[in-house]
């Protein structure tokens, strides 16, 4: 029996940050104290609050500690897990001034999110399957094998109106209906999961691996049982460690419990899991390359039709769910179709996960409602743009979506609202982006990203996409034409309708919004040879005002190139021919009187 | 192999000990002093003894939490009971005994027990 839990979070973010070394301090100073059997130390997932990791929380207060560090352990220990006094100089709070120590509950970071995926994220210890069965793990499961029909399992599925967190939003439960029903030769099915995690900057499946990972093996037992199949196939990717390390472990105490392998619950129904390590390649997480991966074959896309529902991994019938679809399913189980149904919009129900970063103050992990507006998500859970920056656009989707500019600040997200601005929900990463930041740029660099990943199967993709890319850079150099921009407009169109699987049809889509939404800042680039956020360094210039320079000679001291002359308490000017345009004098200058533009 | 029985009993022993990670506002918090104080005069076996029941008995609307100096250092160990919509309660002098008969009688039956209630005029200079 223990009084008092530390959970300290094992999630990538914290683990960067060095909270496994915090994590054993606590162990030994907890020991030295002689409070080992009063205190549980517990390694948990993600608390969502990356930036202000390693995180501590410590229950039964529900007291939350960020930044800890190791120096930091003792005075916890022996302050409040002896005494009883919370440390609130360690306490998260919200703003500098705030004196009031909140639970983590209250804060306006968590207030307004709901946690259905990452319920057990941060709370439970995912190497632990008790503490899993603890908050009905597998309760789900044992319903769904000796209550109810397969055919009842989809009709609940299909119900809840839970649709793929993938990206794509087809109908989860209309997928495990057609698998189930096109094919009845009595020959094997599969289950998948896509844990391929690749956009930049997303990283939601990660964490419900690394902090649940027992949900997902429970979600596709309950699948595998509800389209015929006995066998699934994991594909994660090699690059989350932690991740596949947790899978392994949770895998293990499945089987060792029986809740994995053969006639589970004496009901006869067989199930097992095996993983498989995806090498890094983007092109992977697209199922039917996902799929021709699992089988041992280089990961290229293949032609849909046939669909996975009919001829899908090893040609069979296959299902493949991303994540934190999986993640969903034994809550709608035991909650019903009603409680997941309830929660969104009328087309877009439960809630979604998204990564937040770029120019935000909460960098982290965030889980709301369907249909929250990108306004309360930005301002209201992710603190608002620092640096009392104005808010430019936010781009969701990564390499496949597009930007959502300050004009559309009140959308709902949602998968049909965004659809209309261009965009989408996409697995669900979303990066802010200020008024520093250069829309072309930015189309530059997921273009980039996109030429990099293209496998070269379609010609679309592999050509069509590197064309784009060096427009982009042409016109990011001051070189491009009004000609460009229609050029530029039209190949992205065939590209999004001729490519031949999903990564290159949406690929232009980064290209497409920015030109809908920020034409004039491409304009300005191709007419007036000017960046207008100051990041294209090609038309970039450095300018000293001589009558704000003072001649004190800082900034010609620091420039890299010594391009700045002028004597003392002359005014300076900087060689535009020498200079590489790095902002160091910018930096430097006491005075402001150094401008770009 | 697990049966389904097997599954429930380990949900309900593990349902008890994560009751101490509920995030719901509890209805009633006992609180027991843990300054140096308390610690001295024995406050560690009180404390330990309520989060034991707690968890035993699987009282999720309860929860067991500690706090530094409450002031009135002689009196240790003091423990407070929070109810909502109720005036609080505190207990001077505890023991581990006292704790379950406190336990038994207050939190599970609803009747203060008088005989360990803090005086109501504390006298001072004695």
């Amino acid at each position: 029996m223990y009084r008092s839990h530390v959970l300290v979070c094992g999630g990538t973010g914290c683990s960067s940050s060095g909270s496994g070394a915090i994590l054993e301090a606590f162990k030994k100073e907890i020991q030295a104290h002689g409070l080992e059997h009063e205190v549980a130390v517990v390694q948990t997932g993600c608390h969502g609050l990356c930036a202000l990791g390693p995180i501590v929380v410590v229950y039964p207060e529900s007291t939350f500690y960020s930044q800890v560090t190791l120096g930091d352990v003792p005075e916890i220990v022996s302050e409040h897990l002896l005494k009883g006094r919370i440390v609130d100089r360690l306490v998260y709070k919200e703003e500098e001034e705030d004196n009031s120590v909140k639970s983590f509950n209250d804060t306006d970071f968590a207030k307004k999110q709901h946690r259905v995926a990452l319920r057990n994220c941060g709370v439970i210890n995912p190497e632990s399957i008790d503490e899993y069965i603890g908050t009905r793990g597998y309760e789900a499961l044992g319903k769904v094998l000796t209550e109810m029909t397969p055919e009842q399992v989809i009709d609940i599925v299909l119900a809840s109106g839970l649709r793929g967190r993938g990206g794509a939003g087809f109908p989860t439960g209309k997928k495990w209906q057609l698998a189930r029903v096109l094919v009845q030769d009595g020959g094997p099915k599969y289950v998948c999961c896509n844990a391929d995690e690749g956009d930049p900057g997303a990283f939601m499946d990660r964490s419900v691996l690394e902090g649940d990972p027992h949900v997902v093996l429970e979600a596709m037992t309950i699948a595998g049982y509800a389209i015929g199949a006995n066998q699934g196939y994991i594909y994660v990717r090699a690059e989350y460690p932690i991740a596949v390390e947790r899978l392994n472990i949770a895998i293990g105490q499945a089987r060792e419990y029986g809740l994995l392998g053969k006639d589970i619950f004496g009901t006869g129904f067989d199930f097992d899991i095996e993983l498989r390590l995806g090498a890094g390649a983007f092109v992977c997480g697209e199922e039917t390359a996902l799929m021709t991966s699992i089988e041992g074959k280089r990961g290229e896309p293949r032609p849909r039709p046939p669909f996975p529902a009919v001829s899908g991994l090893f040609q069979r019938p296959t299902i493949l769910n991303n994540v934190e679809t999986w993640a969903n399913i034994p809550q709608i189980i035991l909650n019903g179709p009603e409680w997941f149904a309830a929660m969104g919009t009328e087309k877009s129900k439960g809630t979604k996960v998204f990564a937040l970063g770029g120019k935000i103050a909460n960098t982290g992990l965030v889980e709301i409602p369907m249909g929250t507006t990108l306004r309360e998500i930005v301002e209201d859970i992710g603190g608002g743009v620092p640096n009392g920056k104005k808010f430019k656009a936010a781009q969701t989707g990564g390499p496949s979506g597009g930007c959502i500019p300050a004009e559309h600040f009140d959308v709902q997200v949602d998968y049909e609202h965004l659809a209309e601005l261009g965009s989408i929900v996409g697995s669900g990463g979303m990066i802010v982006m200020d008024e520093d930041n250069c829309m072309v740029d930015i189309a530059k660099f997921f273009l980039e990203f996109t030429v990099d990943e293209s496998c070269g199967k379609c010609t679309p993709c592999r050509i069509g996409t590197k064309r784009m890319y060096e427009i982009l850079d042409k016109i990011t150099k001051g070189k491009g034409t009004l000609e460009d921009l229609d050029r530029l407009e039209a190949l992205a169109k065939y590209i999004k309708d001729n490519a031949l699987c999903g990564l290159g049809q949406t690929a232009p889509n980064p290209i497409l919004s920015t030109l809908k939404f920020f034409r004039k800042e491409y304009e300005a680039h191709v007419v007036e040879k000017r960046c207008p956020a100051g990041v294209c360094k090609s038309l970039l210039q450095y300018r000293i005002d001589p009558d704000k320079c003072k001649g004190c000679t800082a900034c010609a001291r620091k420039c890299p190139v010594s391009c700045i002359s002028g004597t003392v308490k002359q005014p300076h000017v900087i060689d535009q021919s020498k200079c590489i345009k790095c902002g160091t004098c910018m930096e430097t200058c006491k005075f402001g009187a150094i401008s770009k533009g | 192999m697990k049966s389904l029985e097997e599954l429930k009993a380990i949900r309900e022993r593990m349902q008890n000990q994560l009751g101490v990670r509920d995030k719901d506002e509890k209805q009633t918090r006992i609180v027991v002093g843990m300054a140096t104080c308390g610690i001295a005069a024995g406050a560690r076996p009180v404390l330990n003894k309520f989060a034991e029941l707690v968890q035993e008995k699987g009282l999720k609307d309860v929860m067991v939490t500690q706090t530094g100096c409450i002031g009135i250092c002689r009196y240790e160990p003091i423990v407070e009971v929070f109810e909502s919509g109720k005036p609080k309660t505190t207990y001077v002098h505890m023991t581990a005994d006292k704790a379950e008969e406190v336990f038994n009688r207050h939190i599970i039956g609803g009747n203060v027990v008088k005989d360990y209630v803090i005086p109501a005029t504390i006298e001072v200079g004695k």
